[in-house]
């Protein structure tokens, strides 16, 4: 299993210009790590909405790398837009799923089918022509280059360590994390398409 | 029988070249086909389909954060369906989407047996939404000022299409 950060930062190097799209304990990690987070969009809002979203950035903005950091959950609420992303085919976008195996975010739960299914090949099977799965971080160093040279919608599935959420709501410390709202005001701010 | 006053595609589709619609996100209807056949050779507009509705609203959302121009054609019961993505992005995140809603069950003598009509604007107004009824040519204007409204209020404006005989077909 790997840590979500130590992924992040070797990921953050292939960032270039690009735009980030994390969701659930995915944004909390990449809030860490981030090294332009006026070109971060963390989806909070719409559970398992953030392949859709990043799919509809890649479409607008095909010059530049778009990263989806999703939740195994997530994804499993829109496993469709596998399908939709594979068939519009942006080169440019990078599809990360965080496979913890669990709703880390509401206590732990485990996923649905979390020890017989497998993204990486429903990914490849709903036509990405790109399609990775890791569980160990020195493979991942290894191969970053390649992953993030390849041509776009890449899928790569992460095994990850839970970071489980059990404090009752009332207790949780604040995310710190910016609202969607304000952070597409500041991607479109930094792209210089404000009106 | 009277000829009844329709709406065109060729219409609806110079609707969305004047407002400078750059990216159109659908999923098919019963009334839709020779729309989508228009679409398809109009090269200014880029299609995209989905597998279901919830992802139109949210696709939409990464296109306006792109800084291109998105369209969503859908259902009404697409629109039930994508509850969670209009709530949680279209509203939440003030984000001025327009969707054209094809108004199954829609008749112009109010009553209705189909739920899906039933219930469409009752949630609409629920949510806050302003809508327009598009039913023929003379009225599909009404298109050019959701997107006003869209960018006055920032927010997301519904058109529904009331064409009972019709649709979007010749
Ligand atoms: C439509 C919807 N259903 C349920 C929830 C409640 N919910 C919030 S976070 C979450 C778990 C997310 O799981 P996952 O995507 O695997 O990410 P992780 O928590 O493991 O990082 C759930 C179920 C929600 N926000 N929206």
């Amino acid at each position: 299993m790997i840590n979500q950060i130590d992924l992040m930062r070797l990921v953050d190097q292939y960032r270039d210009d690009g735009i980030v799209v994390p969701t659930m304990t995915g944004s909390r990690g990449w809030n860490i790590v981030s090294s332009n987070k006026n070109r971060d969009v963390p989806l909070g809002g719409a559970m398992g909405k953030a392949s859709s979203f990043a799919l509809g950035v890649a479409l607008a903005q095909p010059d530049k790398r778009v990263i989806i950091f999703d939740g195994d959950g997530s994804l499993l609420m829109n496993l469709g837009s596998l399908v939709t992303i594979a068939d519009k085919a942006p080169k440019n976008l990078y599809h990360f799923v965080l496979e913890n195996g669990v709703y880390a975010v509401t206590g732990g739960q485990p996923i649905p089918g979390s020890t017989k299914l497998s993204f990486a090949g429903m990914a490849k099977e709903a036509g990405y022509p790109t399609s990775f799965e890791f569980d160990d971080l020195e493979e991942f160093a290894s191969r970053v280059a390649e992953v993030m040279n390849s041509e776009g919608p890449v899928f790569i599935c992460v095994k990850t360590t839970p970071e489980i959420q059990n404090e009752p709501m009332g207790l949780r410390k604040p995310s710190g994390l910016k609202p969607t709202k304000t952070a597409i005001r500041d991607l479109k701010h930094d792209l210089g398409l404000w009106d | 029988m009277t000829q009844q006053a329709l709406l065109s595609p060729e219409v609806v589709i110079q609707e969305f070249k004047s407002n400078g619609i750059t990216h159109v996100v659908y999923l098919p209807d019963s009334e839709t086909n020779w729309m989508y056949q228009l679409m398809e050779a109009e090269p200014s507009l880029d299609l995209i389909p989905v597998t279901r509705e919830g992802e139109s609203v949210a696709i939409a959302a990464g296109i306006l954060a792109g800084g291109k121009k998105p369209v969503v054609l859908i259902q009404n019961t697409g629109l039930f369906e994508s509850g969670d993505s209009i709530r949680g992005l279209a509203l939440d995140c003030a984000l001025p989407i327009v969707m054209l809603i094809g108004y199954r069950g829609w008749t112009r003598h109010g009553a209705t047996p189909d739920s899906a009509a039933r219930f469409t604007e009752p949630i609409l107004r629920a949510w806050g939404i302003t809508y327009y009824l598009v039913e023929h040519d003379g009225d599909a204007n009404r298109i050019s000022l959701a997107y006003q409204e869209a960018d006055r209020t920032n927010m997301p404006v519904v058109v529904l299409v009331g064409d009972e005989y019709h649709g979007f077909n010749r």
